[in-house]
């Protein structure tokens, strides 16, 4: 089963942290992998936060297909942050020969265009960067947004932090919200991009547990909306329904939970709002998942969520103190984290609730 | 040598012969008095001896025995009533591997029959197997222990971007109606008319529907066939549990819509029949001796054999059909009622259903496919043997072609035609359901939970004789009395019962507590081509 986390902080973090909340929940690891996505950076990319940041692992000879399809379009090229790799052979990695972190500025056209017209523009380019490099076999390309980086590589968690220097206190790459991952667990290969956690426009996801409805779920998708794709892992199915739910449909963060688990129709006949659940369920039956998943959810607007399945066979754990408000699905990862915090504070989400931890750390709950 | 006559006929021409043992019968008459075909009386054995050996028996030698008819009109079907009344064994029908029977009575025209084709063909369902467990990657469920959500749609179902919702806070509400949807049991009584049955037959399974709906919590719907309903039940609130048909004879409707005003509620659904896979592109059949008076006073005709076209006449095409069917019907209704269709399974199964679901009114509220294992009270035996689709592959066709528009569900399918013939009605649901299917219907086992004796190997098959030896598809009032209703009833509750616990038996390994619909990944074959066909896994 995968280890998922996430920490939400008033202030910077860097990767330690994360790897803090992670390590200790190790029993099981399987040298499968760690992969993390930051969003509301500080550190090398504290500075031009509303340009679109690039990550992606390549060969030399897809850095330059990226570079020449970045200039074709128009992209400039802003800052960067190059890892200080560790070469240790004794490291237990599929290291790829580049590692790209960097943001750029939009084409000269896209200043004057719309806010929606540049989210497309970048899912886009994402797409066509994946197209690129997979029809070359020469890499990946994880996220393209502002404000965002993702980093994956298959091998020892611990190895890969000690080759890209993630263990360093002093590690330029810091974030105010860190969703990340141990152990890929995946129906298929272990492949990068089967790793959660998932990026879609501005949306984070990552999830353990069997999505058992992912057939049905798969095939809805596949025709709804054009970024919906690769379907690597069925956990990239819950993205794409976050994804679908509050972006396409703009329907408020609740309604998520009512489509991924529904209440039961004769619990739902006794509601004042009947007529809109049973509507909901009708169109997106879908889009149900009906087996163990817990997921975590980064949005737009940095609000981090937590939910579980609807028999809570898959349930996490939610802790904090003053400072930061974890996610783990293993209670030894908060005891590692946060030592001392008051674990009568500590919330076991339900199988019917959704938690929202907004930027001041404020958490809501919500049952369905 | 004597002479022969090889025209005549004997006993053993037949394709059923009466096993009868003298030395057994007790001659209380009752295998005789039960025999609604007339194919077995008594007589003497002095009369069966030739007259000159007769007359130098004794007398006093002669018994009294049954004789079984080699008169064409008078055929053993092999329904064996005879046996079941015996109290001393000595009667039974065998099936003869040697008859002649295709041959004989040529002069009566095309042979016809009911039940369902006869040639015992393979079936695809029996080479699926559910072979995706949960097994470490996931816990599988408790059957008895877990909440279950077994409910499947009945009405249009839109688009989430089209439905009629409107942003209020942090809340949606509804800002205009909508297509109505009924969500019910996966099971529907498939549609067998007042007439097809007998009223006695009719009532015990709407008795069941009942009961399943108000005693125990399970929302089956029956559909009533084409044969009209009763004034008091359309006046009545049951009526809700009743999705009402109309097919190419129309009859009935004349006293549905008359009874409009007065319904205390809505019906379950209308079903619009087009076809049936038992024969596909034929019209009803209902032979007279069957229009007795009070089948007369339901449909509103007079006693004369009574076909429906093979087709609605004035609908020439699936336009017209939603155009002027579907909603003529919702409109009937004031669209609160689902108004779905009823298809033979065919080739163009697809095509048919890729039209509904681009039906611009949205009106068309279910798509009903029978496959051609499905029963029907009169067919002609050409047609039942030879015509028809199965239904599993078109099922899936259908749901792939849907799903390749991003569609599924919006026109839920709903799927029969041989569920439960070789008695595992719940895994055949469960395996269609799988493939694409939102619920599954049932009307010839049906018949069978009700005491009917025929079979898929020739047995009986008499239904549209007006002779059925059980009760169910005659009008005769006598044979009728042998249906005990309450029992009959109790017999498809028991058995809904029982489908609903096998159900769950077969979801929560699979790790499901709701249908599992277009799940084909829980689903493997042991059959090559059925799984390339249907695109599941193959397993060896």
């Amino acid at each position: 089963m995968c280890r998922i986390g996430a920490l939400k902080s008033l202030t910077p973090l860097a990767p330690k942290s994360a790897l803090e909340l992670m390590l200790p929940q190790q029993e099981g690891h399987d040298s499968s992998g760690f992969a993390m996505i930051m969003q509301d950076l500080h550190g090398a990319f504290a500075h031009d936060k509303e340009k679109p940041l690039l990550s992606m692992a390549c060969t030399v000879r897809g850095l330059a297909l990226v570079n020449e399809y970045m200039d074709q379009h128009g992209f400039a090229q802003l800052g960067q942050w190059v890892p200080d790799v560790c070469k240790d052979k004794k490291l237990n990695l599929h290291a790829m020969p580049r590692y790209v972190f960097r943001n750029y500025d939009y084409p000269e056209i896209f200043h004057y265009r719309s806010q929606a017209e540049r989210e497309d523009l970048l899912m886009d380019t994402r797409l066509a960067l994946r197209d690129l490099l997979h029809r070359e076999n020469a890499g990946f390309v994880y996220s393209f947004w502002p404000d965002v980086l993702t980093l994956k590589e298959i091998g020892d968690p611990a190895d890969i932090a000690t080759y890209f220097g993630l263990w360093d206190e002093n590690c330029r790459l810091r974030a105010k919200n860190i969703v990340v991952q141990c152990r890929q667990n995946t129906n298929y290969d272990i492949v990068r991009y089967a790793a959660h956690p998932f990026f879609l426009q501005g949306f984070t996801l990552c999830a353990n547990g069997e999505n058992t409805f992912f057939t049905r779920n798969r095939e809805f998708q596949k025709s709804l909306y054009r970024g919906y794709m690769g379907f690597e892992s069925d956990s990239q199915t819950l993205l794409y329904t976050l994804h679908y739910v509050l972006r396409e449909l703009k329907w408020p963060l609740p309604y998520f939970k009512h489509v991924i688990t529904p209440l039961p129709y004769e619990e739902q006949k006794t509601r004042q709002d009947a007529d809109v659940l049973l509507l909901i369920r009708e169109s997106l039956a879908n889009l149900e998942i009906n087996g163990p998943n817990t997921m975590i959810a980064l949005l737009p607007d940095k609000t981090m969520i937590n939910c579980c399945d609807a028999k809570k066979l898959r349930p996490c754990v939610i802790g904090r103190d003053e400072e930061m408000v974890v996610i783990a699905s293993e209670v030894s990862g908060l005891n590692a984290l946060l030592p001392k915090r008051d674990i009568t504070c500590d919330i076991y989400p339900s199988e019917r609730e959704l938690v929202a931890i907004d930027d001041n750390l404020e958490i809501t709950r919500w049952i369905q | 040598m004597d002479t022969v006559n090889v025209q005549d006929l004997s006993v053993n021409d037949l394709a059923w012969v009466i096993d009868y043992h003298a030395d057994l019968c007790v001659l209380c008459g009752a295998c005789v008095a039960s025999c609604s075909f007339q194919a077995i009386s008594f007589v003497s054995t002095q009369k069966l001896l030739p007259k000159q050996t007769a007359k130098s028996r004794n007398k006093g030698n002669q018994k009294i025995v049954v004789k079984q008819s080699a008169d064409p009109t008078k055929l053993c079907c092999g329904c064996g009533i005879c046996e079941k009344v015996c109290p001393s064994r000595a009667i039974r029908p065998i099936a003869n591997t040697h008859s002649r029977e295709h041959c004989l009575n040529q002069s009566q025209g095309p042979k016809r029959r009911g039940g369902r084709g006869n040639l015992a063909k393979k079936r695809t369902l029996d080479a699926i197997f559910v072979g995706r467990i949960s097994q470490m990657t996931d816990p599988p469920l408790d059957a008895e222990r877990h909440t279950f959500d077994l409910r499947a749609p009945l009405g249009r179902v839109l688009a989430a971007d089209k439905l009629p919702l409107e942003v209020s806070g942090q809340s949606l509400r509804l800002k205009a109606s909508h297509p109505p949807v009924a969500w019910i049991y996966p099971l529907i009584f498939s549609d067998m008319s007042i007439g097809a049955l007998s009223t006695r037959a009719w009532e015990a399974i709407a008795i069941a529907t009942a009961y399943l709906n108000e005693e125990c919590g399970l929302p089956v719907r029956m559909c009533s066939g084409e044969g009209g309903v009763p004034q008091n039940l359309l006046t009545s609130d049951k009526l809700a549990y009743m999705i009402l048909q109309i097919a190419s004879g129309h009859f009935g409707w004349n006293r549905i819509l008359r009874a409009l005003p007065k319904m205390r509620t809505d019906p379950a659904g209308v079903l619009i029949k087009i076809g049936q896979g038992a024969k596909p592109g034929d019209g009803g059949w209902l032979a007279a001796s069957k229009v007795s008076r009070h089948i007369q006073a339901i449909r509103g005709v007079p006693q004369t054999t009574l076909h429906s076209p093979p087709n609605h006449q004035g609908l020439y095409s699936i336009e017209e059909s939603v155009q002027k069917m579907h909603l003529s019907l919702n409109q009937a209704f004031g669209f609160r009622v689902p108004v779905a269709i009823k298809c033979a399974a065919s080739s163009t199964s697809v095509a048919v259903y890729n039209n509904l679901l681009r039906d611009p009114y949205q009106i068309c509220g279910g798509f009903f496919l029978d496959g051609l294992d499905g029963g029907t009270g009169a067919a002609n035996t050409v047609a039942l043997n030879h015509t028809g689709h199965p239904i599993t592959s078109k099922l899936r066709d259908c749901y792939k072609a849907a799903t390749a528009q991003g569609l599924q569900g919006q026109i839920p399918l709903w799927v029969g035609g041989g569920i439960g013939m070789h008695g595992d009605a719940a895994a055949d649901a469960f395996k269609l359901i799988c493939l694409g299917a939102n619920g599954v219907f049932v009307g010839r086992m049906l018949l069978e939970l009700l005491g009917c004796v025929g079979n898929a190997y020739g047995r009986c098959n008499q239904c549209h004789t007006g002779k059925c030896p059980t009760g169910l598809c005659t009008q005769d009032l006598r044979l009728v009395q042998r249906l005990d209703v309450d029992r009959g009833a109790e017999n498809i509750v028991n058995f809904v019962l029982n489908f609903d616990q096998e159900l769950r038996k077969l979801l929560a390994p699979v790790g499901n507590s709701s249908l599992p619909v277009g799940r084909s990944d829980a689903l493997i074959s042991n059959d090559w081509a059925i799984a390339q066909s249907l695109d599941i896994a193959f397993a060896c």
